[in-house]
């Protein structure tokens, strides 16, 4: 079992390697960088995974369902096993395994194809339905970012959840208040995000989704769940760790410049997980 | 022709049965059970169906994630709710992950009749053929139903299976076994080849005798699966008679007519004629009523043939000329 410390550096590899990755191509760093602690808890402690053996049936599976934080899945990924690390270099280039957005089908690995925002839920559910079915405990851990749950499916979704009791569900909302026009309160407000949640039938828990203590204990909790499925309102902070990016809109979307790159790594620190960049091919 | 019932009863008894044959089957609804003809398997499998209640979109992505765990899911509602309103999620959770999703629907076209233009599918074959990674299957009465819900479980991939509310006579009597992707020839004729697929089978076949009493040798050919199309058997045809109609409880837009024009304009230019509705609503009435108005008729589909059959002719003189 990973600790805080080594999750923490592990979150550090990420960030590196979704600056890299967006800087040279295109791609939405912020919200990935806000998620990497949560990805690294995932990959490198929690799931119950086989990255040589990406379809083994009892694994717990990862759906990210706010497709276009990608990088750092793709990243944790190729750290954990999955694919070449080299290979992250091909992120939004011609005959990729790693499309701007994740497509299942050209990556073993990945749970679903995912882009269009607010479907995540819905499929997690299904392969929830599938594992009771089947008499596995293997859980289902689901991401959505915070404007994402502006779409009415995610609703639609957290109803069939709950009223079929899927209680091997986690959805993490990545709550860093930021969306492609603003701030997520300015552009359509969502809050109160816990309030919904518990009157939809959900087991709710609100934690720092940059605190790793926090995100274990979630976890944990979560774990421990029967009945209902488990919502963690996670605050997060887009670009969390580059001072230039934190809780700026524009970084949603936005791909750093050469410069801001250095800056932004140098900022993040190294890590006892490599600081080397990612060698082109 | 013997006794009439619809697609929708053809495939309820087959996803009866389908439930103890193969394991893997589960069935999803949003809320029409008694409708969709799932309600035979909901009770007798109760632990493999799950009511996902009024909300298609989430239902498709169940569906979707079930069957990325290995099931094999029908997800059931009407044509428009699922084609229409869950397009998105049948193109990204089923599609593009090419999930093996079976989506059934129930109440296409205009023979849904009196709940209106809001209930009826015209525009759905359009769609879904535009899907990469999707079979599309309209089945002609309640036996070909039954047979495509069987070969559906037998296919990788998604399926969109386009079912009936209204009964329609029993016309396929085909010895040879239902294959999704072959055409089946019902009638050989020589003067114009008539393609029809749905509840326009019947009405082929009776424009046929039709013909027949004008002296024009009409073929009938049921195309139960607009894609894969075909391709060679529509080829041949138009080959043997060198003219078309084509038949459709759809739009003439897109759909069965669409898919055969783009076909032969590449492969064999010849006319073809479309009948179905025409780039508009239907209304509320009952299904025949609306199938007269909107010209989804048997006489329709003779006069098409005949303008088709005039055009050829028009051809050879020029060719000859």
């Amino acid at each position: 079992m990973a600790n805080t410390r080594e999750i923490k550096e592990i979150s550090k590899r990420i960030k590196r390697d979704v600056i890299q990755l967006t800087s040279k191509n295109t791609g939405h760093p912020g919200g990935a960088i806000g998620a990497a602690d949560i990805i690294a808890e995932l990959y490198f402690n929690r799931l119950h995974h086989r990255p040589s053996q990406p379809d083994w049936e009892d694994r717990d599976r990862f759906v990210l369902s706010n497709g276009h934080i990608c990088t750092a899945l793709y990243s944790a990924m190729a750290r954990s096993g999955y694919f070449p690390i080299e290979e992250l270099w091909t992120f939004r280039k011609l005959n990729s395994r790693l499309q701007g957005h994740p497509s299942r089908h050209d990556l073993p690995g990945l749970e679903t194809s995912a882009g269009p925002l607010g479907q995540g839920l819905s499929i997690a559910n299904g392969m929830a339905l599938a594992n009771r079915l089947r008499g596995s405990d293997a859980k289902i851990y689901c991401l959505v970012g915070d404007g994402e749950i502006q779409e009415g499916q995610v609703w639609e979704a957290a109803m069939t959840a709950a009223h079929h009791h899927l209680d091997k569900i986690a959805l993490i909302v990545s709550w860093n208040d930021i969306q492609i026009d603003g701030h997520v309160k300015d552009v359509m407000n969502i809050e109160p995000i816990a309030e919904k949640f518990k009157a939809f039938g959900w087991h709710t828990l609100e934690i720092d989704g940059n605190e790793v203590n926090e995100i274990k204990m979630a976890f944990d909790q979560f774990e421990q769940n029967t009945g209902a499925p488990t919502a963690i309102i996670a605050k997060t902070v887009i670009g969390k760790g580059v001072s230039f990016m934190e809780d700026e809109a524009i970084w949603h979307g936005k791909a750093p410049s050469a410069e801001e790159a250095t800056r932004a790594l140098e900022e993040i620190g190294t890590s006892s997980f490599g600081t080397e960049l990612i060698t082109e091919r | 022709m013997t006794k009439a019932k619809s697609g929708r009863d053809g495939f309820g008894k087959a996803l009866l049965e389908l439930g103890e044959e193969n394991q893997n089957v589960v069935a999803l609804c949003a809320d029409l059970a008694e409708s969709v003809r799932v309600e035979a398997f909901a009770e007798k499998y109760p632990e493999r169906y799950f009511q996902i209640g009024i909300s298609e979109q989430d239902m498709i992505g169940t569906a979707s994630g079930l069957a990325l765990s290995n099931y094999i899911p029908f997800a059931t509602t009407y044509a428009v709710f699922a084609a229409q309103r869950a397009n998105e999620q049948i193109r990204l959770a089923a599609c593009y992950n090419q999930a093996n999703v079976k989506i059934a629907v129930s109440h296409a076209g205009l023979t849904c009749g009196e709940d209106g233009a809001t209930h009826q599918a015209l525009e759905d074959i359009a769609s879904m053929r535009a899907m990469p990674e999707m079979t599309v299957i309209v089945p002609a009465d309640e036996n070909e139903a039954y047979e495509a819900t069987k070969a559906s479980t037998e296919w990788m991939g998604p399926v969109y299976l386009r079912l009936g509310r209204t009964p329609v006579p029993i016309v396929t009597n085909d010895t040879s076994p239902f294959q999704i992707g072959k055409a089946r020839t019902i009638k050989n004729g020589t003067d114009v080849s008539i393609f029809a697929c749905g509840i326009m089978v019947e009405r082929a076949l009776q424009a046929r005798e039709q013909l027949a009493s004008a002296g024009i040798n009409a073929s009938v050919i049921n195309i139960h699966t607009i894609k894969p199309l075909d391709k060679e058997a529509i080829i041949n045809e138009a080959q043997q008679t060198g003219c078309v109609v084509t038949a459709e409880e759809h739009s003439v837009i897109g759909g069965l007519g669409g898919a055969i024009s783009e076909l032969l304009t590449e492969e064999f230019p010849v006319p073809v004629h479309k009948v179905g509705t025409n780039d508009t609503f239907g209304e509320s009435a009952s299904p025949e009523e609306l199938l007269e108005k909107y010209g989804l008729t048997t006489d329709k589909i003779v006069t098409a043939c005949k303008k088709a059959l005039g055009q050829k002719e028009q051809f050879l003189v020029r060719e000859r000329s």
